[in-house]
């Protein structure tokens, strides 16, 4: 998902301010700010400690232990892709180890200039279907290296 | 006017489900045809998605797979009323893989309108809440006790002893709190409930709430299901506009209303210790037990916590009372399993039976053997910490203490076929791997046996000191069972040792693999 905008902190407050009288908001909280700007800045994290009534320190250490939670601004595609068992027995690491020797990108490492973030999950609950990736948020079953070729070109196409 | 029903569930949109409503919305309109599209969840029979209904004479008539450019021949064929075409599959419920379960819980999964309230009333929803409505809680806890029922998430342990603990608790508030964290590999129930019948599960967990006394629920989704997570919390918006959540429930004096909170990517919030923190803004460290979450549980207060499927069984139990639901299963075993058929199989989808049949029923007389055409060569029953049957024992029944017995687990009823191309020492590290990623970190068997095991798997594959490796293996293993906090490293050694005892051959290093053969 592209970044929707730069970090801005009034905007940042309004979204927090949503979940202000809400017990446990942290969770809610921080994926709103996530889908506000396309990830977490660190301008914003003493901002939600204070409307938690927590620690920096505490604020932080949520935002860390959660995978979901970026730190940084991403623009391009994001590819869920699954690499659990049921996807394992129909072959998702070869579609990785072709991702790699075709367009050269690595799974949770950053590719430049490719457009595209492929992030390892674990199972997306379309396991009758494997393998299955979600990209942009778009569930895709029976994934195959045709497909993930048509992907990685859509992509470019949007970077460059 | 004629009506069409295409599934809206993620696994139907992830082969093309919304552009076959398009397709036929577009044929018809150019056809000048009144059609009205539905868009329902699905039978979970995925290898025929996109499956495509209409209404036929006799019932509804089943079209597929479905692709975009079947609109015209389709419309053609006169399918609105079930006329003949390649792709038909006659009526739906024939179909000998749907024909052939039992189907309690997702009775109404594909059938009705997600949305509807109406529709899930006709197709006899609300039945239980309303006999609820009328009993004492005393009543209603015992009647799930009655019914034999047991958590559904994995540990089996009985959810009306549950309920009557958090029944029992003084507090001057309780909660129910649904886990909805279905992180296992091979398991989709929770998520074809979610988007096919979300009203069953607000049902489930109205009831539970008037029978502990509690206002307040919570369903905890994992956001690896955006879709689910829509689709529930729209479901909630109308039950509360239509006053099954609010201030009176049903028109009852009892108030209890409910809020979706999604996760954040994390399988250990599926713990419901850690899914308690997560719940309250916190980091998803698994918690000591005792105290019980039934007496301290969120924010402190008695809490209900019970997997989507349990509350979801509930609905049916109070309907039709404990001794019907009882009738079904084996042993200690009661009531309905959804079985999961996954990974490589030729038809994967939703299987309800009542507990007992085999591991073999499930995976060659449903799945219908590998989708690869090679034979099987292992079956992952429960999970990512669930064990690894060998052919040898897939006559295992599917009951929670044979599976025990075998050293296995049910968990969540996810099954997992791999064909003959799997290599168990490779699935026997991917399995510590799994754990020392998701470990919360909070006891030292977990955080750092998990480590210290694909090490050693490793060790042994390379032939280092292989036997002594073995040893330290299985020691390692036990060393996690026991001294762990909770499942995730208690139970990481049922995949690793269920390969190691199953499949040794696999245990051995390459090059003298490639020797012996």
């Amino acid at each position: 998902m592209a970044a929707e905008a730069p970090f801005d902190g009034v905007r940042a407050r309004k979204v927090i301010e949503r979940w202000r009288t809400t017990p446990g908001a942290a969770l809610p909280m921080l994926h709103d700010l996530q889908h506000e700007f396309g990830y977490i800045d660190g301008a914003a994290i003493p901002l939600v400690a204070e409307a938690l009534n927590i620690s920096k320190a505490e604020a932080l250490g949520v935002i860390s232990f959660y995978p979901d939670f970026r730190r940084a601004a991403f623009e391009g595609r994001v590819l869920k892709l699954c690499r659990a068992e049921s996807c394992q027995a129909m072959g998702c690491e070869g579609l990785v180890a072709h991702l790699k020797a075709q367009h050269g990108v690595a799974p949770d490492e950053p590719a430049p200039n490719a457009g595209l973030r492929v992030e390892t999950v674990y199972c997306l609950g379309n396991c009758a279907l494997s393998p299955a990736a979600l990209l942009d948020g778009e569930p895709i079953g029976r994934l195959d290296r045709v497909r993930l070729d048509a992907i990685v070109a859509s992509a470019k196409d949007c970077a460059t | 006017m004629a009506r069409v029903f295409v599934p809206a569930d993620s696994s139907a949109l992830s082969v093309g489900a919304d552009t076959v409503a398009a397709a036929l919305t577009a044929e018809a309109r150019r056809r000048g045809i009144d059609l009205s599209i539905v868009r329902t969840g699905s039978r979970g029979l995925f290898w025929l998605e996109p499956l495509v209904e209409t209404d036929g004479a006799d019932g509804r008539m089943g079209y597929g797979p479905i692709a975009p450019q079947d609109a015209a021949s389709l419309l053609d064929a006169g399918f609105l009323t079930g006329g003949p075409h390649p792709k038909a599959l006659g009526r739906v419920d024939d179909i000998p893989f749907l024909a052939r379960q039992q189907r309690l819980v997702f009775a109404r999964c594909g059938v009705t309108d997600p949305q509807s309230l109406e529709d899930y009333r006709r197709h006899g929803g609300l039945k239980g809440l309303e006999r609820a409505l009328g009993l004492s809680p005393d009543a209603i806890v015992d009647e799930i006790v009655a019914s034999g029922l047991r958590g559904r998430g994995g540990a089996g342990f009985p959810t009306g002893i549950k309920w009557g603990a958090v029944r029992n608790a003084e507090a001057d508030q309780k909660y129910v709190v649904c886990n909805a964290d279905e992180g296992d590999s091979g398991t989709f129930a929770d998520r074809m409930l979610m988007e096919g019948d979300p009203f069953l599960v607000i049902e489930g967990m109205a009831i539970a709430a008037l029978a502990v006394g509690a206002a307040k629920g919570y369903v905890y989704i994992r956001s690896e299901y955006p879709h689910a997570f829509d689709v529930f919390s729209r479901a909630v918006e109308r039950a509360r506009a239509a006053g099954l959540l609010g201030g009176q429930v049903l028109g009852s004096a009892h108030a209890f209303d409910l809020e979706p909170r999604l996760g954040a990517g994390s399988y250990i919030c599926g713990e419901e210790t850690s899914m308690l923190e997560s719940l309250e803004g916190k980091r998803g460290l698994v918690r000591a037990k005792p105290p019980l979450p039934a007496l301290s549980g969120l924010f402190g207060k008695p809490t209900v916590i019970n997997n989507m499927l349990s509350l979801a069984s509930v609905p049916w139990i109070l309907e039709h009372g404990a001794k019907a639901y009882a009738e079904y299963g084996v042993g200690r075993s009661l009531g309905s399993q959804p079985f999961q058929i996954a990974g490589n199989v030729r038809f994967g989808g939703l299987v309800e039976l009542a507990f007992g049949p085999t591991i073999r029923e499930l995976v060659e007389g449903f799945g219908g053997g590998t989708r690869s055409g090679r034979p099987i060569r292992a079956v992952q029953v429960g999970g990512p910490l669930g064990a690894y049957f060998p052919q040898k024992l897939l006559d295992t029944p599917l009951e929670y203490e044979s599976m025990t017995r075998m050293k296995g687990m049910l968990g969540h009823g996810g099954i997992v076929v791999f064909d003959d191309t799997v290599d168990l020492a490779r699935q026997a590290r991917f399995a510590f791997a799994f754990c020392a990623r998701e470990s919360c970190g909070k006891c030292t068997p977990c955080r750092l046996g998990s480590t210290r095991g694909v090490e050693t798997v490793d060790k042994i594959m390379s032939g280092d000191e292989r036997q002594k490796n073995i040893e330290l293996l299985r020691d390692l293993c036990e060393v996690m069972t026991d001294g762990s906090l909770c499942a995730l490293g208690g139970l990481t050694p049922l995949p690793v040792l269920s390969a190691l005892d199953h499949f040794p051959e696999d245990f051995v290093p390459a090059p003298r693999r490639a020797a012996a053969e």
